[in-house]
């Protein structure tokens, strides 16, 4: 869990590890989003990225075992910032894994060469301004997106940075 | 909003209408319905209308691959129109743009 800081309003929303709460976890940040002033371009996207971990989470933290697991969404509310963690207990993942999911995918390859599915972290990665990603006892993907404010430089998507 | 889903055929060609939410959760059954439609014999054209859509992830452009492949392998034609900025966006970022077909303009 990330340290909490002061001046950040913090909303916590825990839930059962099933597809169909998928929805609910979108709504939940695209309302807390609004609220801090991002554009409607910045709310889809952040709804994206967040959309993305929490499947990721669903689909892969549980696998193979029986309980039921739940997913947890912290968002930090700072004056100039919305930061996102989604975390589970699973199964996690090998942390030199993710490099290879982070290729731009597509470009110059032949239709039967795409893969189906591991884009979850490059979209994650392009849509957010800043992603730390830990696998320890589960996964917790943590990103950051900037409020842009006259003055205030928010990054295109196509540069944004990274950090794993 | 959950999803929406609606299938018109006119001999061999298909049109779907999608709409709503394709997440983890609508997902199966938007791929079962546009694999069993490909997978039909004698489909000779599948055509999907994304106009509706409200969010789409990376569970839609699996989606899209696995159909866009039994297509090829079918030599059954598959494109898509009316795509939203945000499906747009997503096809873009995620490079499926390039790869997709997409029919311009105003459909029959």
């Amino acid at each position: 869990m990330a340290e909490q800081k002061p001046q950040a309003d913090v909303i916590r929303l825990t839930l059962p590890n099933q597809t169909e709460y998928l929805g609910v976890a979108r709504l939940t940040v695209s309302g807390i989003a609004n609220r801090m002033g991002f554009s409607y371009e910045e709310i889809e996207d952040i709804k994206l990225a967040v959309g993305e971990a929490c499947t990721n989470a669903v689909i892969h933290a549980y696998k193979g075992k029986e309980e039921v697991g739940f997913i947890h969404i912290e968002c930090q509310v700072f004056p100039d910032r919305l930061c996102i963690e989604v975390s589970d207990q699973g199964i996690g993942f090998a942390s030199e894994l993710i490099p290879e999911q982070l290729t731009p995918i597509f470009a110059g390859r032949d239709l039967d060469d795409l893969d189906e599915g591991g884009l979850g972290l490059y979209l994650i990665h392009t849509l957010m301004d800043e992603v730390v990603i830990r696998s320890e006892a589960g996964v917790a993907v943590s990103m950051t997106k900037y409020v842009r404010r006259d003055g205030v430089a928010g990054d295109d998507w196509t540069n944004s940075e990274t950090e794993v | 909003m959950d999803l929406f889903l609606k299938t018109t055929s006119q001999d061999t060609e298909h049109r779907v209408v999608l709409g709503g939410d394709i997440d983890a959760h609508t997902g199966p059954e938007v791929k079962e319905t546009l694999m069993s439609l490909a997978n039909e014999p004698g489909t000779r054209r599948l055509l999907i209308d994304l106009e509706a859509v409200e969010y789409m992830d990376s569970t839609g452009i699996g989606i899209f691959i696995a159909v866009m492949k039994a297509c090829k392998q079918k030599e059954c034609a598959f494109e898509v129109q009316k795509l939203s900025p945000r499906v747009e966006r997503l096809f873009r970022i995620t490079g499926l743009y390039e790869h997709i077909a997409i029919r311009k303009g105003e459909s029959e």
